[in-house]
This record gives structure tokens, C-alpha cells and sequence, in this order.
């Protein structure tokens, strides 16, 4: 991510699209409009809330602690059942192997291969010759803990063998009601407009009853068009429509003007067809395993084309958009990927407070990413939005002495939760500087 | 989306390329025709219909919306093959080494995604101490858009192939015929160069290195030959020295090694009011006859004319001899106040004084190791044993070279970081004879005033892109290690003499590896060389245990006898007429960095003057010469004259005029050249040694006039209490509150402290509460933080004209207050610039006040406090409308009047991409229109916060440090956390809140997060300040 220019701004661009004056045409794509602008950040904020797992301690290790080594370590080439992906199926490993053998393995199985040892090599044959990622810095308590994940994660799935895939399902869902709630108001707008028209046409009818005028007019065709321009023409209607019309004005361009740079909804074509919806949602990748910044810096970085190759080393090489990342190494030539969520240069955001520090997952901002063929930003990404978010959120200040001195002052204040706005989260420098 | 290639337009007459547009376009504002309807111009605002003026808004605001419409595609690019170590946004720090010119300094570099954007000083390095200015400012040159981007050849680009293959045949056939090959360097500490330059000797025997330096110390090294037999820059610790004597020597501004003199100077000038803490000080005597950085900070100064200079030497020499019972030698007796106090005090701290001199002859040198060896300081604050390496130059070979090349003996000559055509006194005969030498080549970044003259440049990339090392200090190592790859088509030094010398390998970082295993490893008794040379780099220093110093003094045998003779010819006590004093400034040093916007643009600590060299004359001369500050006169020396303006320098000796070195640079760049005026040719040759005291000059008012860009314009403290709060050691050793000031308010129940009464509830800082203590005892003005504070927070230079107009951005400042001697309560007495008076530095910067009279005033809400202590500023909330910077009382806001990025009227570095690299990314670039200034750099203790946090601790001092006090070379600014009780600026106030502590302008009860200590005078308490 190149971020030099991080520090150029000027006021005066509004470089983002906007959909104001198009907006003007029509009074139920205004609705819609509204409907859309107002749903979108509620479903931001309830897709993170199912995230905390109970952790329950397994047989022999962490099965909690396992499993975000399994996710952002193994599960690329592995699966916690017995089917073969780029690796074997890892169920009942630990029944295959002894332990110490194991962790020899994960640490560095080239050696075993080149040292003759025969069940690593008898692997490493069956395999196809490709060798597994060392992974050096895994003690014997994380490989304990992967174990116990795996275990555990096997006898879960022996429970409920008919539980589905809960990302897309749950996300279909999430998706429901905006879509029925669109549908009904659309409805609703309509029969109000009938119901107006056919109420006008009565008063016409009532007030031309009581007035006596032209009473002896033959009904047909023409005395209905007649109608029709007379009810146009009377002084209510016109500067009721004047007034509504102003009004609709009025509001469509402040909301507008409000909307300017907001990109909510913005799905760039990439230059090369990345599916998260693949990686992400059918094969579990964690979110980790390639956006390796995201719990270090303020970047959660665009993966380098390295770390496409553990899997594409072996994984469809034939394919045509795989090919393009083959192409980049070649030439030494980096991916341009097309930025899909672009804060302005006066503001700073980091990645890592939010995730690490607050626990947050990916998909309360992003959206659930694990359905998206391509990706969208789901959220505004306004300061408003940031603001509600940090005056509604409770601070994770569990487990972190950092907080522990405001906790303790804030208890004793006896003001219910800490939220992040209490511990000085709407203050101007924490985002601009 | 995918196109981004849009067009912007003022108008559909631009869009169709009408005729009219087209003639229009080429005159702004064209005057009407006969005839011609005049609403076209909209800009006079005479002439044009209402209607005419509402379709242009409407047809703007429509260009303007659709405009809008389309957004610019960002891409992100990832990288191919992620380093391992490297995350995006988060920073590199690795050690490395600043060695230009004899001056040292082991850094440490912050590089962010690849490119260093901050230098830092090393804190494992005993040979130095911080970073200086200078040090900050030289991250600027490596992004300087002006150096060449590759070899060139009698003015045009060329390639490395072509050159090596013709320098290479050249040596070969001058090397057979016996023609004389020069090498010519500054200072070169690094020991694998000069073994680069011996394998060169070894393949061309008839190479000779030849050392100068522009501010050189030749004499001392000569004098140290002739009074111990050793030949070496001693290693000074003014840490030791209970009274230190300097004559002309600028030793914590400009004499050999400043920084590390400042960290030494200031354990002797720091006290603490805790119970039972040293309240002792150091006293410093100070004779000169240009106001210095080290002169302002004396206790007693004496300002002396240029040729009496020497005489003090022998005076004080004698004074003492008849008390030790030394042999007195002769010499014309010199009354100048301050020698006998000086002369007493002396004798009272035998064998913990210290005097040095700075004065470039080695009989004035002779007589101040006689001076020292009497008073005992060998083996104490003086060490010959563990000399310094800083400064090699060789005056006197240097002089012989000039005329060796005049003479037509020197058929090659290669000049390595060296300019001597500009920066030497016989650059103009230089400028001549060089011309005429068969093979001439410079490793000059550009074709500098010596490089155009010469046939080959082979430029040598900036030290931050190369391979060195360094031995500062005997046993003193130091590796410095490329923090980017190459910018340009460059080679290093080393590099390209290993090729012409036909070397198998040129590769210079293997060749200072083998070097340091064949040499340097072996000193370390360590048993593995890889580890070895891994933690060398880390640590970017290695150092071996200081050699034992000869107990007693190093026996003194120099010819004091014929040092006096030679002193008595050239220094006389009454002397007649305006002399020239030629000296060094901090910031621009030699010039050799003169293409520094950021060095340009930095107020020299004491004149507080910019952008310029000017004439400093005393009140009473300029009066005598009635000339006023701007008057530009004309300074003649034998046939040479140069023009400069005045300006009136209050300590500065009576019929003295000083001008500084460093400007006056021809082929720089944009932004040094035609800054002032070069002063070293009028510089003298005497006996081989480069003078800076040239003698009497001709001085004529030419009836110019030229404004000299000050930061600063007040010349006194006024008496103002509240700013500057100083007592004297004597009157604070009896109560630590002294001079402090305490201001009352009166009110109806009679007088309250002014913290008694307010108009705000305060704040409550539940979490952190962030603050700094200063103390003035210790800040010596060297502006390291000024620049550092520059580097760090994306700090726009502006220019002359915009300093002249008073629009400085500099977020930090450093107050420089001459105390006058005019009689307190009398006004325009005050105002008149005393002849020699007391100085005092304060360094100022947002006051982050907790009744912040700029946050009331804000109609948008632009600035606003922190819950941390901080005093806030949103950019892009800020409007304009400077009423924040009206209401501050202590002027530290600063208004963006233009726009300093893409602009061409600052062609500054950001101005060109290149010179954009240097960017912090953490902070923004202000645009037009908004006020800045110092954030605390907030942006760093968030950085720190989210660190703890993320490691599931409590922010500690090593978390983090604001720029300006880690630059800091005395730790003069104390900054962390006043809620931590363990910090280290908690504990300092805890001792000092009752005591040394005070808040600038405490009437106003404005409760700043900024403490300063007062500052203490080692003086007696019944001298005045003209003593």
C-alpha cells in the first residue's frame, strides 16, 4: 500500500461519486434511496455481534487459542476433517502421529524429508512433493492447542452433522428484511398515490356536484380529461405540488451534499477476479492468513504476491487469472489492485486498535465479505459513522492493564459501561493530526 | 471508473478552444475594445450585468457538481515479494553513521516503507551525544532534486563504463610516467576508505592523500606535537572541569565536536532542588569577539578584538605562572575585564580547569597547553591518550598542494568530499591551475564550484544510501549502513577508486566487512565473526575500553619562549582600526550543506537572522560608522571587496565586523545559491595556517539597503518577569526559589494568586496527562530541536521574504533574550542593545494551556483540548479566521498564508516528488487557509498508547519521546506523563514544582502543560552584567 500521499488534502475537492442529482427524478427512487442510506449501517453493526465463541478448554490445550492458530496458520491447505485439500485432512492426526514427531514436522518437515525419516517422506511422496510451510515459531503448547481445535472441532461436527455453512446462510438472512422492507414501502408509496388521485378525483366531482356549474355535461371520455386539467389547475393542488416539490428539493440536496465522497456500495472491478466469497466464505481462509497487518499496524496490507504462491504453487496453475499473479512475479511487477475503501488523507484510522486492541471482527465494518464475489464497501466510512460506532461500543478493556486505571475510575463514577467516546473517543486528535 | 485522465475547464469557450478564449487567455486582464461589450471581465467588477454574473455561478457550480461526480481510482499496490521485516505503515529504525567533514554523529534512522524520513542520535554511542542540527537536516540533502543522476563528463552525461575505462586508462599511463596523483578529502574517519585510498596508493605509488578542513584544527594538532611530542586532537571532557576558560573557541556551537561538548558542559551546569542535590555549577569564562552560542552561555564574557586574542593567552599564562611559580614569558600586557577573576578562579579548581582555544595558530595553541599543563588539566579534563580523530586537515599540506597544482606538478587529482575552489582562502588560484591538470575528478554529488572545473564527476550517493564506517575516537567504531537503495545512477567513493585501481571486487560493504574481521574483529575477543558483525550493525557502534590515561600531566616541552615571540608579532593590545572576524554559524556550518532549505530557513541561535551572511557590527561601531541595521556596506581587504548588509550585533567587540561562512554558494542549488556572500577568500594564509582574524579592512557605506530576514526582532526582555525567571547560583544555593517570580491579582478581599480565580472549571485528566518540563540551566540554543521538530512534523520552509514578513511555520522556536542593562522602569533605555549583554534561551512551543484562551475564541470548533492535556487542532475543521493565533499569548499559532506544497513560488523540497519523500506520513501537509502548530506530536503518543495496548501494558517513558526533547543534547526538555507517578517527569516535578518550576506568564492563570526551571548564573552577586 503505498501511502505517501497519505498527506495531501484540500478542502474544496468533492472527488466522489454522488447520486444527488440523479436522485432528483423520481420521488421513489428518493425513498429507496433513504431506505438504503439508513439500513445499510444498522446491519454493519449487528453482523458482529454473534462472534464470541465460548472457549471451551479442550482435552489438552486451548481449543479457543487453537483454533485462531489453525485458522490463520493451517487451514489454507488443511482441513479439521478428514478431507485432503492442499494438505491432508487433519482429523485424528494426533492418532497418526506421536506428538513429538508432530511438532518436529510443523517446525520444519524438509529436514525430516531430507533426512530420510520414513513417514515424512512416504507424506511428502503422496503429496505430490510439495512441502509444507515451516513454521518455527510454534511451540509445543500451540501445537497442543491446535490438536485440541482440531479434536474438538471433529466431535462438534460428529454432534451436528447437518449444521451448513454458517457464513452464507446467516448472511442471506441478514440480508431479508432491507429487501422486504423496500418491497412494502414501495407498495405503500403506491397505494398512498392512488389513494390521493382517487380522493382528488371525488373532490372534483363533490365540488362541481355542489357548484351546479356545466352540470348538464355529458359524462364520457373528454369531461374526465376535463377533470383531470381543472383538478391540475386548482390553486391548492398547484402550490401544494410548488410547496412538496420545493421541499423534496431542499432535502435531496442536503442529503446530497451530505453524501459527497461517501462510496458506500462502491465495487471496483479488480485486475484480477479475486474471489473473497471462494477464499473466505467456501474454503475458511482466515482473514489473517493474507491481510497479515491487520493485527500489527495500521495497514491490514494487500497480500504480497508471495503469499498467493503458498497455495497457487500447487492450486489451479492453470488458471488464467492465477496466471496474471504468475505474470507479476515474473516481471517483477507489482499488482495494482483498485483501493475499495478510501478514507480521506485527513483521517487516520489503524487497524490493529480496532482489531486487536478492540476485538473487533472484519465484517462489522466490512460487511460480510465472505458472501462478495467482489468486494463492497458496505459501510460509509463518515465521521458520523465512526462517531456512532465509538459512542455505542463498549471499550475491551478486559485482559488489557492498559485500561485497567480508567475502568477502575469509571466504576467508581458508577456510570454503567465504558464506551469508547467515555474514554475520550470523539476527541478531534485521536483521528486527526 | 477506470479512466482518471479528466479534463478540468473555467469555461466552454476553453472547452471548444474558441478564437476568443485563445486571445483572451494570453492577457489576464485585457482592457475592452471599442465597442466590445465589457461584461467579459468579471474580474473588475465594472461593466458586467447581474445576469452575466449569475450564469457564470451557475455554469461554475454546475461544472462543479459534475465534476464530482466522478472519483479518482486509488489503487493499492502490494508488494511482490513482502520483505520480511517489513510491515507497511509501520517504521525501520536502524543505526548509522553521519561522518561529513570530520563531523560525527552515530544515528539512528527511521525509514517508513523504505525511505528514511527522521534521524535520531544513537544513545549506545559514547563518541557522540544526540544529533545536532546539522545531523537532523542532512535527511533533507538525500532528497534533493538537484544532484546529479549520474556520471558526467566535461559537463555532459556520460556513463560508468565509459569513465572507469578512461580514468582508469589516464592513471595507468600518469601513473608510468611518474606525474604526481593528489587525493584530496576533508576529515575521512573511516579507516576502510583510507585503506581504500592505501590500496589505490599501493597500485599508483605516486598518490598523495591530502586532508584539509574548512574549520580546521591543524594548529592544535601541530601545537600538541611541539608541547607533548604527539601529534593528536586531544579528547576534551568539559564534564570534569569546574571552571573552563575559552579563547574563541565556539565549543558548543561550531569547535570540533559541539554536541558532544553540549551533553559534557551541561552535567556541570544541571542542578536539582531536591533535598541534598548538587547545587554546584560549573563556571565558564568566555573571551571572543563575536557573540557566540557558547559566549551567550558564559557566566562572564569579555568581548575582545580579534588581535588581542592571543595576547589574553599569554596574559593569562603569565597571571598564573607568577602564582604557580611557572616562568612568566614576554608578551605586551593586556587589561580586558574579567582575566584576573578568571585567573583566580583558575587556581582555585587546579587540576579540574579547563582552557581551550579555538584560535587556528599554533603558538596561541602552545601557550594554552602551557596554560593547561600548569594548571594540572592532563589526565583530567584533557586526554592525549584517547585522542579524537574529528578533525585530520593538514594546513599546511594542503597550502603546498595549491602550489603544487599552480606549478603544474600535479597531473590527476581526485577530490573526495571536498570543495576547495569555494570553501578555501586560495580557491581563486585553485579556481585557475585546476583546469590545467591532465585527469581531474570529483565524487561530488554535483558539479559543485570545484566539480564544474574539473573534467570527470563521478557522483558518490548521499551517506544514507552507502556503506561506511567510522572511527571518531581512538577505539571508537561506528558502521553506517544504506537506509534506501539507490536514488540515482551513483557510486560510492570507495567504489569507484577500487575499480580504477583495478581491485578484484569493488563491492565496498564486503570490503569494510573484511576489513573490520581482519582488524577490528580481533579487538573484541570474541569468538564469532558473524555475530560480532551482526551487533555491530545493530548497534551501529562498537567500542573498546577507554585506554588508561597517563596518570599526571603529560610533561610539557614546547618553546613557550618563541610561541610568545611569535604571539607579540602578530597580536598587539592596541590595535587601530575595524578588524575582520570571519566565523562559522550552526546552522550552515562550512556551506557544504548549503543546499538545505530546512538549514537556510534555520534562525541562527544568537543573531536569530536567516536566509543570509550579513556585517555584524557592535551598537557603538555601527554609530561610529553611522550606518543603522540593512545599511549594506562595502568590506574591502587587500583588492577583494564584498557588500553585506549590517547588522547591529549587541555583544559583538567595539571595531570588529564578523560575517559568516557557508554562503555565498555559486553552483549549490536553488536554494543556497546567491544566499550571501563567500567570505573565504578573505580569509589568510598565515605561515601555512588558515586565519579567520585576516586583520584591519576598509568598511564603506555603499547606500544599499537590504533587509536581513530575523525571526526574532526583540532585543531585550523588557524586565518582563513572568517570560524569563534567572537568579544567580549563590542566591539559589541559600533558597531554591530564587528569582522566582510570583504574581498576585488584586481583588476585593485584597491580593490572591492569579490560580485563585478563574472563569473555567479545569479539566479532569483521568488517563494521561502529558506535559513538558524545560529547563533553561541546561538549553544552550543549539536549535537541534528546531530542525528536528521540522523533519518530524512535515514543517513547510517559506523563504526570506515570507520570514521577513513574519510568517515563519516553525512549530518550535527557541526565544533568544538579551538581558539589557538599561535602568529598569526607563523604557527607550532598555530598548537600546547593551554592549555586552546577558543572554537567555527559551525554548517555546504551544503551551497546551488548560485555560486555553485559543480554544474560547474558535467559531468552528477547530480547536479543542483532549482529555490527555492536549490542546487540539483539526485542520480540516479550521476555517481561517486566526482569531485563535490573536488570542494566544504566546504567539506560537501559525497561519498557512499559501499553499507550500505543489506551489512554484516556494520551490522548496515540496515542490518535487523527490524532495516529497521526506514526508512524515503520520502527519499531515496543511493546506492554505489554516492554522498550525505544535501538536505535542500527538501522533507519537498515539503510536505509544496503541503500542501498550496492543501489549496489554500501561504506556512507560520508554513508550515514547516528543522530537524536540530526544534531540535534545543536555536533556534540557523533559517530557512524559505528569499522571504517571513513576515518570521521569513526575519525579523531576515532584522536586522542582515548589522550587525551579514556573509557568510562562502565570498571571494570566492560562495553566500550561509547559514548565520551564529558571535559569541559574554561576556569577558572583555584585557583578553587573558589563562586569
Amino acid at each position: 500500500m503505498n501511502s505517501i500521499c497519505r498527506n495531501f488534502y484540500s478542502f474544496c475537492k468533492c472527488p466522489y461519486p454522488t447520486s444527488f442529482i440523479s436522485n432528483c427524478s423520481s420521488f421513489l427512487f428518493f425513498l429507496a434511496f433513504l431506505v438504503f442510506a439508513n439500513i445499510a449501517p444498522l446491519h454493519a453493526q449487528e453482523a458482529g455481534e454473534d462472534s464470541a465463541v465460548a472457549a471451551a478448554p479442550g482435552p489438552e490445550g486451548d481449543v479457543a487459542k487453537g483454533e485462531s492458530l489453525f485458522k490463520s496458520n493451517c487451514s489454507s491447505c488443511h482441513e479439521t476433517s478428514s478431507a485432503k485439500s492442499v494438505g491432508p485432512g487433519l482429523k485424528d492426526i494426533h492418532k497418526r502421529h506421536d506428538f513429538a514427531w508432530l511438532v518436529k514436522w510443523i517446525r520444519n518437515s524438509q529436514a525430516m524429508v531430507a533426512a530420510g525419516d520414513a513417514e515424512a517422506v512416504k507424506i511428502y511422496n503422496e503429496y505430490n512433493k510439495i512441502p509444507m510451510t515451516s513454521f518455527p515459531t510454534l511451540s509445543d503448547d500451540d501445537v497442543k492447542n491446535i490438536l485440541a481445535y482440531v479434536e474438538d472441532a471433529n466431535a462438534q461436527a460428529a454432534v451436528a452433522p447437518v449444521a451448513g455453512a454458517p457464513g452464507g446462510a446467516g448472511s442471506a438472512q441478514a440480508e431479508g428484511p432491507s429487501t422486504l422492507f423496500i418491497v412494502l414501502l414501495v407498495v405503500l408509496v403506491v397505494v398512498v398515490v392512488l389513494l390521493s388521485v382517487v380522493l382528488l378525483v371525488v373532490l372534483n366531482v363533490l365540488s362541481r356536484t355542489i357548484g351546479g356549474e356545466k352540470a348538464e355535461q355529458v359524462p364520457g371520455g373528454s369531461s374526465f380529461k376535463d377533470l383531470a386539467g381543472r383538478t391540475v389547475r386548482h390553486p391548492a393542488i398547484l402550490s401544494a405540488t410548488a410547496w412538496v416539490f420545493l421541499l423534496l428539493v431542499i432535502k435531496t440536496t442536503l442529503d446530497g451534499a451530505f453524501n459527497v465522497g461517501v462510496q458506500q456500495g462502491y465495487a471496483p472491478k479488480q485486475p484480477i477476479a479475486f474471489s473473497h466469497k471462494l477464499h473466505a466464505g467456501e474454503y475458511e481462509i482466515d482473514c489473517n492468513y493474507c491481510h497479515t497487518g491487520v493485527n500489527k499496524s495500521r495497514a491490514a496490507t494487500i497480500p504480497a504476491a508471495n503469499i498467493c504462491m503458498n497455495c497457487h504453487g500447487v492450486v489451479k496453475r492453470e488458471s488464467p487469472e492465477i496466471q496474471k499473479i504468475y505474470a507479476a512475479i515474473e516481471n517483477n511487477q507489482p499488482i495494482e489492485w483498485v483501493r475499495v475503501h478510501n478514507l480521506p488523507d485527513l483521517a487516520y484510522f489503524n487497524h490493529s486498535q480496532h482489531v486487536n486492541v478492540g476485538g473487533l471482527e472484519c465484517e462489522t465494518c466490512h460487511g460480510d465479505i465472505k458472501t462478495m464475489e467482489v468486494v463492497e464497501q458496505r459501510s460509509s466510512l463518515t465521521m458520523g459513522w465512526c462517531i456512532d460506532c465509538h459512542r455505542t461500543t463498549d471499550v475491551n478493556s478486559k485482559g488489557n492493564a492498559y485500561y485497567d486505571k480508567l475502568v477502575q475510575i469509571h466504576e467508581e463514577e458508577g456510570k454503567g459501561a465504558l464506551k469508547v467516546a467515555d474514554i475520550g473517543g470523539l476527541e478531534c486528535s485521536k483521528c486527526h493530526y | 471508473m477506470e479512466n482518471n485522465t479528466k479534463r478540468y475547464w473555467k469555461g466552454l469557450e476553453e472547452l471548444r478552444n474558441e478564437e476568443s478564449f485563445i486571445k483572451s487567455s494570453e492577457k489576464e486582464f485585457n482592457a475592452p475594445a471599442e465597442g466590445e461589450i465589457s461584461y467579459e471581465h468579471l474580474s473588475d467588477g465594472t461593466g458586467s450585468h447581474r445576469r452575466d454574473f449569475l450564469k457564470v455561478l451557475g455554469f461554475g457550480m454546475a461544472a462543479v457538481s459534475l465534476a464530482s461526480c466522478e472519483a479518482p481510482v486509488r489503487k493499492a499496490v502490494s508488494y511482490v515479494n513482502k520483505p520480511v521485516d517489513e510491515y507497511p505503515t509501520i517504521a525501520n529504525w536502524y543505526a548509522s553513521t553521519y561522518a561529513e567533514g570530520g563531523d560525527y554523529a552515530s544515528i539512528l534512522v527511521k525509514t517508513r516503507e523504505g525511505r528514511p524520513i527522521k534521524i535520531e542520535g544513537n544513545k549506545l554511542s559514547g563518541a557522540s551525544c544526540g544529533a545536532s542540527a546539522r545531523v537532523h537536516a542532512s535527511l533533507l540533502n538525500l532528497y534533493d532534486i538537484e544532484k546529479l543522476k549520474g556520471p558526467h563528463k566535461g559537463g555532459s552525461a556520460t556513463d560508468w563504463d565509459t569513465i572507469d575505462k578512461e580514468i582508469a586508462a589516464r592513471l595507468g599511463s600518469i601513473a608510468a610516467s611518474g606525474g604526481d596523483i593528489r587525493i584530496v578529502s576533508s576529515t575521512i574517519l573511516s579507516p576502510s576508505t583510507k585503506a581504500v585510498i592505501a590500496d589505490f596508493t599501493a597500485k599508483y605509488p605516486t598518490t598523495t592523500h591530502v586532508v584539509y578542513d574548512t574549520n580546521s584544527a591543524a594548529a592544535l594538532v601541530e601545537a600538541n606535537r611541539q608541547s607533548f611530542g604527539k601529534a593528536v586532537l586531544p579528547g576534551y571532557d568539559f564534564s570534569k572541569a569546574k571552571v573552563i576558560v575559552s579563547i574563541d573557541a565556539d565549543f558548543l556551537g561550531t569547535w570540533i565536536a559541539p554536541d558532544t561538548y553540549s551533553g559534557q558542559y551541561g552535567q556541570t551546569r544541571k542542578v536539582s532542588s531536591s533535598e541534598g542535590g548538587k547545587r554546584e555549577m560549573s563556571r565558564h569564562y568566555q573571551f571572543e569577539s563575536v557573540l557566540s552560542l557558547t559566549g551567550s552561555n558564559a557566566d562572564y564574557r569579555t568581548p575582545v578584538k580579534p588581535s588581542q586574542l592571543g595576547l589574553v593567552a599569554v596574559n593569562l599564562y603569565n597571571k598564573l605562572a607568577a602564582k604557580l611559580g611557572g616562568t612568566p614569558v614576554s608578551g605586551a600586557a593586556l587589561e580586558v575585564a574579567n582575566l584576573d577573576k578568571a585567573v583566580n578562579d583558575l587556581l582555585a579548581a587546579k587540576g579540574a580547569a579547563l582552557v581551550v582555544s579555538g584560535i587556528n595558530d599554533p603558538s596561541v595553541q602552545v601557550v594554552v597547553n602551557a596554560i593547561n599543563s600548569l594548571l594540572g588539566s592532563y589526565g583530567v579534563t584533557i586526554d592525549l591518550d584517547n585522542p579524537d580523530n574529528l578533525r585530520q586537515g593538514n594546513d599546511v599540506a594542503f597550502n603546498q598542494f595549491v602550489n603544487d597544482v599552480k606549478g603544474g606538478k600535479v597531473k590527476a587529482v581526485f577530490f573526495y568530499k571536498a570543495n576547495p575552489v569555494y570553501d578555501h582562502p586560495r580557491g581563486a588560484e585553485l579556481a585557475e591551475a585546476l583546469p590545467k591538470v591532465e585527469l581531474s575528478v570529483t565524487f561530488a554529488d554535483r558539479a559543485d564550484e570545484t566539480g564544474s572545473l574539473l573534467g570527470y564527476v563521478a557522483p558518490a550517493p548521499h551517506y544514507l544510501e552507502s556503506w561506511d564506517d567510522a572511527e571518531p575516537k581512538a577505539g571508537h567504531f561506528s558502521l553506517g549502513q544504506p537506509t534506501i537503495n539507490l536514488i540515482y545512477n551513483t557510486r560510492q567513493a570507495q567504489e569507484s577508486l577500487l575499480k580504477w585501481a583495478g581491485a578484484e571486487s569493488t563491492d565496498f560493504h564486503e570490503y569494510i566487512k573484511q576489513y573490520w574481521r581482519r582488524n577490528i574483529y580481533p579487538l573484541s575477543g570474541q569468538t564469532d565473526f558473524s555475530q560480532f558483525w551482526i551487533k555491530s550493525l545493530h548497534d551501529g557502534v562498537f567500542e573498546l575500553a577507554k585506554a588508561p590515561a597517563v596518570s599526571g600531566a603529560a610533561a610539557f616541552s614546547g618553546d613557550l619562549a618563541a610561541a610568545a615571540q611569535s604571539i607579540g608579532k602578530r597580536y598587539t593590545p592596541n590595535n587601530s582600526g575595524l578588524e575582520l572576524a570571519i566565523y562559522e554559524k550552526v546552522g550552515i556550518g562550512n556551506g557544504s550543506m548549503a543546499n538545505n532549505p530546512w538549514l537556510q530557513e534555520f534562525p541562527e541561535p544568537v543573531s536569530k537572522a536567516c536566509w543570509d551572511n550579513y556585517a555584524g557590527l557592535s551598537q557603538k561601531t555601527a554609530t561610529d560608522l553611522n550606518v543603522k541595521q540593512g545599511d549594506v556596506i562595502s568590506i574591502e581587504l587587500n583588492g577583494k571587496s564584498v557588500e553585506l548588509p549590517v547588522l547591529v550585533q549587541p555583544g559583538q567587540a567595539n571595531d570588529t565586523v564578523s560575517v559568516a561562512i557557508g554562503y555565498g554558494r555559486e553552483k549549490a542549488g536553488k536554494a543556497a545559491n546567491g544566499v550571501g556572500k563567500n567570505i573565504y577568500p578573505f580569509a589568510a594564509v598565515t605561515e601555512g595556517y588558515v586565519s579567520y582574524a585576516p586583520g584591519v579592512v576598509n568598511v564603506s557605506k555603499t547606500g544599499g539597503f537590504r533587509q536581513i530576514a530575523q525571526t526574532q526582532t526583540h532585543n531585550t526582555v523588557m524586565n518582563r518577569k513572568s517570560v524569563l525567571q534567572e537568579t544567580i547560583l549563590g542566591e539559589y544555593q541559600k533558597d531554591v526559589t530564587a528569582g522566582r517570580f510570583f504574581p498576585k491579582i488584586q481583588t476585593a478581599e485584597g491580593p490572591v494568586d492569579p490560580t485563585d480565580i478563574s472563569l473555567w472549571n479545569g479539566h479532569e485528566y483521568k488517563n494521561h496527562s502529558w506535559g513538558m518540563v524545560v529547563d533553561l540551566n541546561l538549553c544552550f540554543g543549539c536549535g537541534s530541536c528546531v530542525v528536528s521538530c521540522n523533519a518530524e512534523n512535515n514543517i513547510p520552509v517559506v523563504g526570506r521574504q515570507e520570514v521577513i514578513n513574519a510568517r515563519e511555520m516553525h512549530w518550535m522556536r527557541i526565544d533568544r533574550y538579551y538581558s539589557s542593562d538599561g535602568e529598569i522602569g526607563n523604557y527607550s533605555a532598555m530598548e537600546v542593545a547593551s554592549e555586552n549583554p546577558e543572554v537567555t534561551f527559551q525554548p517555546m512551543m504551544c503551551q497546551h494551556c488548560n485555560n486555553a484562551p485559543c480554544e474560547t475564541v474558535c467559531p468552528v470548533l477547530a480547536t479543542t483540548h483532549s482529555s490527555e492535556g492536549l490542546n487540539q487542532m483539526a485542520y480540516n475543521r479550521c476555517v481561517g479566521t486566526r482569531y485563535c493565533a490573536n488570542n494566544c499569548p504566546y504567539k506560537v499559532r501559525r497561519f498557512n498564508w499559501f499553499k507550500y506544497f505543489d506551489n512554484d513560488n516556494f520551490d522548496y523540497h515540496f515542490n518535487n516528488d523527490l524532495g516529497k519523500m521526506v514526508i512524515n506520513p503520520e502527519v499531515t501537509v496543511r493546506s492554505r487557509g489554516v492554522i498550525e502548530k505544535c501538536s505535542m506530536c500527538v501522533h507519537l503518543i498515539q503510536e505509544a498508547k496503541l503500542r501498550a495496548k496492543k501489549e496489554r501494558r500501561r504506556v512507560t517513558d520508554e513508550d515514547l519521546d516528543v522530537v524536540c526533547a530526544s534531540s535534545c543534547p543536555t536533556d534540557a526538555i523533559v517530557f512524559g506523563d505528569m499522571n504517571d507517578p513513576d515518570s521521569r517527569i513526575s519525579k523531576l516535578l515532584a522536586v522542582e514544582e515548589k522550587a525551579r518550576a514556573f509557568h510562562v506568564l502565570s498571571e494570566i492563570n492560562v495553566r500550561p502543560q509547559i514548565s520551564y526551571l529558571t535559569k541559574i548564573r554561576n556569577k558572583e552577586k555584585e557583578a553587573s552584567p558589563q562586569a
